[in-house]
C-alpha cells in the first residue's frame, strides 16, 4: 500500500476527476441520474484517495520523514517539459495536507447539495464536469512543486469557475464572471513573468552543476543569488498573481461580483478553495523563494490586509443583500490570512494557514445557507427575511452556529484562524515592528466590526416574526435530509477544530518551520 | 561578354534528390491534377480534393523518411538547405495544406466553385511555402514568396461574382506587390554591397564592418524586414487583411491567416538569423516597434469587431505580434537567439493549429447560419455542443489559458523575452501580458455568445457537419491538447530547431 501511494497516490488523487469527466462525456446528456452518480462516486473516490493518502501520511518524526509532517511525501517527479527543465512534480507537507483535505471534503459535498436542484440552465451533465474539472485543478495546485505545473493548474480553474458563473450564475451573470476572469488572467501574466525571471535570474547548483529550474524547492534555496532589487521586483509579479485571487485590496473588486452572481455550488467552491489557492501561493512559493523581497513587501501587504479587514467589515455594514454580505466578509477573512502571512513568524503562518482551512468551512457554509435561503424566499434582501428561528428552526440555527463561527466566537474555527493571526502582528519578524503592532490594533478593531455585521445579519434574519409575505410560503421548509448530509460534515469541522485546532497546527507546524520560517532570516540577522 | 559566358562550360552541381523529395512529389501531384482537371467530366471534379488531400499526405513521407535520417543537408552552394527546421517547417505546411483541403471540400463542392483549379493553387502555394523553407538565399525566398502569393491572390478572389471577394483579391494583390516592391529594392541594395544572395555569406558580410555603407545596409535591411511585415500582417502594414479575409472564401482565409504567414515568418527568420544577425543593432529596434504596435492595434481593433472572421483576422494581427516580439531581443547573445528562435517556430506551429481549427468550426457554423456574425453564434452549445466546445478549446488556446496549447506558446514567448534580462524585454513581456488579457476579453465574447446566450430566432435545428470537417477538428482539437498538456513530446521537434550560423 504504501509503495503503491508513493508512486501513485497524488497522481491518483489529481487526476481522478478527470477520469470522471471522461466517463461523464461518453454518457448521453439525458441520463441526468447517471451523471449525478458517477460525478459523486467519482469525487467521493478522490475522497477515498485523500483519506488513504493521509492515514499513511508520516505525521511525526521517523526514520524516513526526520521533519514528520515537515516532509515532503509521497513525491512524484519525473521529467515533463524537458527543454526548460520543468517537471511533474508533486508533493505533500503539512502545508498542503490541510487544504487538500478542505477540498475534498467540499468536492463532494457540492455535488450532494445541488444533487435536486440545479440551477437554471439546468443541464447536471455540463455542471458536474466543470465542477470535477476545478477539481482537478485545485487538488493540483495544492500539491504542485514546479511552478509550471503550479501555473498550469492555477490557471485550470479559470474556465470552469468562468463557466459556472456565466451560465448558471444570477442577473448580471455575464459581466461577473468575464470580469472574474480578465481579473485573474492579469495577475498570472505578470505571475508567469515573474516565475520565468526566477528561472533566468537564479540558476540553482546541484553537484557543481548550475542549471536553471522551475523546481520549489531548489529555488527556495537557489534564489539567494539573487539582487536585492530583482528580487522586490519579482515578488512584485507574484503579488500581483496571488494577491488578486485572494484578493488583496484593492483588487478585490471581482469577488462580490462573481460570489454575488454564482451559483451556490460556484460560491462555495470559491469561498472555499479557490481564494485559498493565492494566499497558498504566498506561502508555498512567493516568502520562501523570496524571503528577503518578503520583507521588504511585508509592511505594505499588511496594510493592505488591514485596510481589506477595515473595508470590507465597514462594507459589510452597508450590504442589503446576504451572499453580497458573505462575499464582503470573505474580504475581511482574508485580510486576516494575508495579516498572519504579512507577519513572517512561524505562529502567523500557521495562523493563516488555520485560517484558510476555517474559512474555507464557514463561509463555504455560509454560502450554502444563502444559497438554500434564497431558495425558500426567491431573495436575499436582508430586510424581507425574518423569524427564521420560528419558520425554520433547524435552518436557524445552523446559520446562528455558523455566523458565530464566523466572528470569530472562541471554541468554533474561526477564532483560531483569527485570534493567532492577529496576535502574531505583536512580534512581526520585520524591521518595523511598531507598525505591525498598529496593524494589530486596527485588525482587532476588525473582528468588533466583524461581530458587529454578522450579528446584525443574523438579528436581522432569524430573530422575530416571520414577514407576512412569506407567512403561509410553502417553500419554508426545514432543513432537508440532503442538507443535512451536504452540511453536517462542514458543521462538525468547524466545531471539532474549533475544539482541537492542534489538528491542524501540529500538521501545519514542523511544515511552516522547514519550508517557510527557515529560509525567512530573522531580523537583526 | 557573350562569348565568355558561353567559353565556361557549366558544370550541373551535384544534386540530393532524396532533400528535394516532397517538392518532386507534390510538383508531380500538381501535374496529375491539372491532368485529370483537364479530361475529368464537370460532375467528376470533386476527387480534385480526395487527390490533393492524398498528394500532401504523400509529400510528407519523404518528409518523414528525411527526419529519421536527421543529417542537415545542404545544396547548391548553401543555397537550398534541408535541415531539421525546413522539416519541421516544411512538415506544418503540408499539414495545414491536408486541413484546409479538408475545410474545403464542400465549401467548394456546394458552392459551384472551379474546384480543379482551387485545389492545384493551394499546392501550388503549399509548394511555395515548402520552398521558402529550405532557401538559404534572397533570390530563393523571393522566388518561394511569389509561388506561395500569387495562387493567394487568386484564391483571394475565388468568389468572382461578389464584391467583397473582388476587393479581397485586389487589396491583397496591391498591398503584396508593393510589399514585394519594396523588398526587392532592399535586395538589391543588399546585393550591391554584399556581392551573393546565399544569405550565409551576406550574415558574414553584413554582420562585419560595413565602413560607409552603413546606412545603405541598415536602409537595405529596413526594406526587406518591412516587406516581410506586410506578409505577417504587422501594424502598420496589416490594412490589407481583415478586408481580404472577410472577402475570401473562409477555408483560404484559415489558409492565408495560418500558412500563408507562418511563411512570412519563416521567411524573417531566415533573413534575420542567417542573414542579418550581425545587425542586430537594426532589427531589434524595428522589431520591437513593431510587435509593440502589431500586438496592441490588432487586439484594440479585434475589441469592436462583430463578424468572427474579422475578429479572427485582428486575433492573427494580434498573434503575429506576439511572434514578432522575440526578434526584438534576439540579439543579445547566441544563446538567447536560439532560444527566440525556437520560441518563433513553437508559438508558429501551434498557432496555426489552433487558428486553423477555429476558421474550421467557423465554416461548420456558417453552413447552418450562412453568417459569421458573432451573434449568430448564438446558443451554439445548446444545438451543437461538440462544436461548441471545440471553439471554446481553440478560443482558450488563442487567449493561452492551460491546458490548451497557446499557453504553452504563449509561455516560450514569455520566456525568449525575459531570458535576456534587458529592460527592453521585460517591457515586451509586460506588453504581452496586458495584451493577452485585452485579447481574452473579445475572445470570451465569442465564447459567452456560444455557450450563455439563447440561439437567434430560437432555431435549434443541430447542424450537420460533414466528415471532411471532422476530420479536420479531431486533428486540429487533438494537436492543441497534447501541446497543452504534454508539451514536452511536441516541443522534441521544434526543440532541435537551428539556422546554424548564429555567427556574429
Amino acid at each position: 500500500m504504501k509503495s503503491f501511494l508513493d508512486s501513485w497516490g497524488l497522481t491518483l488523487a489529481t487526476f481522478l476527476p478527470v477520469v470522471g469527466v471522461a466517463i461523464m462525456l461518453v454518457i448521453p446528456k439525458a441520463e441526468e441520474q447517471l451523471h449525478k452518480v458517477v460525478a459523486l462516486v467519482t469525487s467521493l473516490a478522490v475522497g477515498v484517495m485523500g483519506v488513504l493518502l493521509f492515514t499513511n501520511f508520516a505525521y511525526t518524526a521517523s526514520p524516513r520523514y526526520p521533519q514528520g509532517s515537515g516532509d515532503f511525501q509521497f513525491v512524484i517527479d519525473k521529467a515533463w517539459i524537458t527543454f526548460i527543465n520543468s517537471h511533474y512534480h508533486l508533493a505533500l507537507d503539512g502545508i498542503s495536507l490541510p487544504l487538500l483535505a478542505l477540498t475534498m471534503l467540499v468536492v463532494p459535498l457540492c455535488i450532494i447539495y445541488s444533487w435536486n436542484h440545479f440551477p437554471e440552465p439546468h443541464n447536471p451533465k455540463a455542471f458536474l464536469i466543470l465542477v470535477l474539472i476545478l477539481e482537478t485543478g485545485m487538488i493540483g495546485t495544492f500539491l504542485a512543486e514546479d511552478l509550471i505545473l503550479f501555473f498550469v493548474f492555477f490557471e485550470l480553474v479559470l474556465f470552469p469557475m468562468y463557466f459556472l458563473i456565466g451560465i448558471w450564475g444570477g442577473e448580471q451573470r455575464q459581466y461577473a464572471s468575464i470580469k472574474f476572469f480578465l481579473y485573474t488572467l492579469f495577475g498570472s501574466a505578470l505571475m508567469i513573468v515573474s516565475f520565468l525571471a526566477l528561472y533566468f535570474l537564479a540558476p540553482v547548483s546541484i553537484d557543481g552543476q548550475v542549471v536553471h529550474t522551475f523546481d520549489m524547492q531548489l529555488l527556495s534555496v537557489g534564489a539567494r543569488t539573487l539582487s536585492t532589487t530583482a528580487g522586490i521586483l519579482i515578488f512584485g509579479g507574484m503579488f500581483m498573481g496571488f494577491g488578486i485571487k485572494v484578493p488583496i485590496f484593492p483588487f478585490h473588486t471581482w469577488l462580490p461580483d462573481a460570489h454575488t452572481q454564482a451559483p451556490t455550488v460556484g460560491s462555495v467552491i470559491l469561498a472555499a478553495v479557490l481564494l485559498k489557492l493565492g494566499t497558498y501561493g504566498f506561502v508555498r512559493i512567493a516568502v520562501p523563494i523570496l524571503p528577503v523581497a518578503a520583507r521588504t513587501w511585508a509592511p505594505y501587504i499588511g496594510a493592505l490586509a488591514v485596510i481589506g479587514i477595515i473595508y470590507g467589515a465597514l462594507c459589510c455594514l452597508a450590504q442589503t443583500d446576504m451572499k453580497r454580505l458573505i462575499a464582503f466578509s470573505s474580504v475581511a477573512h482574508m485580510g486576516y490570512v494575508m495579516l498572519g502571512i504579512a507577519s513572517l513568524t512561524t505562529f502567523g503562518i500557521n495562523a493563516a494557514v488555520f485560517g484558510m482551512v476555517a474559512h474555507g468551512l464557514i463561509t463555504g457554509m455560509l454560502f450554502f445557507l444563502a444559497g438554500s435561503v434564497k431558495e425558500r424566499y426567491h431573495t436575499l434582501e436582508i430586510k424581507r427575511l425574518g423569524g427564521m428561528l420560528t419558520s425554520m428552526p433547524h435552518l436557524g440555527w445552523i446559520l446562528g452556529i455558523t455566523t458565530m463561527a464566523s466572528l470569530g466566537l472562541p471554541g468554533l474555527a474561526g477564532f483560531w484562524g483569527e485570534f493567532p493571526a492577529i496576535l502574531s502582528a505583536w512580534q512581526a519578524n520585520v524591521a518595523n515592528v511598531g507598525l505591525f503592532r498598529g496593524y494589530m490594533v486596527v485588525a482587532a478593531i476588525g473582528t468588533v466590526l466583524a461581530a458587529g455585521y454578522l450579528l446584525w445579519l443574523y438579528q436581522r434574519a432569524a430573530f422575530g416574526t416571520p414577514p407576512e409575505e412569506f407567512a403561509n410560503d410553502s417553500h419554508l421548509h426545514d432543513v432537508t435530509v440532503l442538507e443535512w448530509v451536504a452540511w453536517l460534515p462542514m458543521l462538525v469541522g468547524i466545531v471539532v477544530l474549533g475544539f482541537f485546532p492542534n489538528l491542524i497546527f501540529k500538521v501545519t507546524d514542523p511544515a511552516v518551520i522547514t519550508h517557510v520560517i527557515s529560509h525567512v532570516v530573522p531580523v537583526g540577522d | 561578354m557573350l562569348a565568355q559566358l558561353s567559353s565556361t562550360t557549366w558544370e550541373a552541381p551535384p544534386v540530393d534528390y532524396h532533400a528535394l523529395a516532397p517538392g518532386i512529389v507534390l510538383v508531380g501531384v500538381i501535374v496529375v491534377m491539372i491532368l485529370v482537371d483537364l479530361f475529368a467530366p464537370r460532375g467528376a471534379k470533386g476527387a480534385l480534393s480526395s487527390l490533393a488531400g492524398i498528394g500532401l499526405l504523400g509529400a510528407a513521407i519523404p518528409v518523414i523518411t528525411l527526419a529519421i535520417d536527421g543529417t542537415p543537408r545542404v545544396l547548391f552552394g548553401g543555397a537550398y538547405v534541408v535541415d531539421q527546421f525546413t522539416l519541421v517547417l516544411t512538415g506544418l505546411f503540408l499539414l495545414t495544406g491536408y486541413i484546409v483541403v479538408l475545410m474545403s471540400t464542400n465549401v467548394i463542392a456546394e458552392g459551384d466553385y472551379w474546384e480543379g483549379e482551387y485545389y492545384i493553387l493551394v499546392l501550388s502555394s503549399v509548394l511555395g511555402m515548402m520552398v521558402m523553407a529550405s532557401t538559404r538565399d534572397l533570390i530563393g525566398i523571393f522566388v518561394a514568396l511569389e509561388l506561395l502569393s500569387i495562387p493567394a491572390y487568386m484564391l483571394a478572389t475565388w468568389r468572382k461574382r461578389d464584391l467583397k471577394g473582388n476587393e479581397a483579391g485586389l487589396k491583397y494583390y496591391l498591398m503584396g506587390v508593393f510589399a514585394s516592391a519594396i523588398m526587392l529594392y532592399g535586395m538589391s541594395l543588399i546585393y550591391g554591397f554584399t556581392g551573393t544572395t546565399v544569405l550565409t555569406e551576406i550574415g558574414a558580410k553584413v554582420g562585419g564592418d560595413l565602413g560607409d555603407s552603413k546606412a545603405m545596409v541598415t536602409l537595405a535591411i529596413v526594406f526587406v524586414l518591412v516587406g516581410f511585415g506586410f506578409k505577417v500582417s504587422a501594424v502598420p502594414f496589416h490594412t490589407w487583411a481583415p478586408d481580404t479575409y472577410e472577402g475570401a472564401p473562409t477555408p483560404i482565409t484559415a489558409f492565408l491567416s495560418t500558412a500563408s504567414k507562418a511563411a512570412g515568418f519563416v521567411a524573417l527568420l531566415e533573413l534575420i538569423f542567417v542573414g542579418f544577425y550581425g545587425r542586430h543593432d537594426v532589427f531589434e529596434p524595428l522589431m520591437w516597434a513593431l510587435a509593440a504596435a502589431t500586438m496592441t492595434v490588432g487586439n484594440l481593433i479585434a475589441l469592436r469587431q462583430t463578424n468572427v472572421v474579422r475578429m479572427l483576422a485582428y486575433s492573427g494581427i494580434a498573434q503575429a505580434g506576439y511572434i514578432l516580439a522575440p526578434f526584438a531581443v534576439a540579439g543579445s547573445s547566441a544563446s538567447v537567439g536560439v532560444g527566440a528562435l525556437k520560441a518563433i517556430v513553437t508559438y508558429l506551429v501551434i498557432y496555426v493549429i489552433m487558428n486553423l481549427g477555429a476558421f474550421a468550426v467557423v465554416i461548420a457554423v456558417a453552413r447552418k447560419t450562412r453568417s459569421a456574425e458573432i451573434t449568430s453564434f448564438g446558443g451554439l452549445f445548446q444545438y451543437a455542443p461538440g462544436l461548441a466546445v471545440c471553439m471554446g478549446i481553440f478560443l482558450a488556446s488563442l487567449a493561452g489559458i492551460p491546458p490548451m496549447g497557446g499557453w504553452f506558446a504563449k509561455f516560450v514567448i514569455f520566456g525568449s523575452l525575459v531570458a535576456p534580462g534587458t529592460i527592453q524585454g521585460y517591457a515586451l513581456a509586460v506588453l504581452v501580458g496586458v495584451n493577452s488579457v485585452i485579447a481574452a476579453f473579445y475572445y470570451l465574447r465569442v465564447v459567452r455568445e456560444m455557450f450563455m446566450e439563447d440561439a437567434p430566432d430560437g432555431d435549434l435545428a443541430p447542424i450537420r457537419v460533414p466528415a471532411s470537417i471532422s476530420i479536420a477538428l479531431v486533428l486540429t482539437v487533438t494537436i492543441t491538447l497534447i501541446y497543452g498538456v504534454l508539451p514536452g513530446v511536441v516541443a522534441h521537434f521544434t526543440d532541435s530547431v537551428n539556422l546554424v550560423t548564429l555567427g556574429r
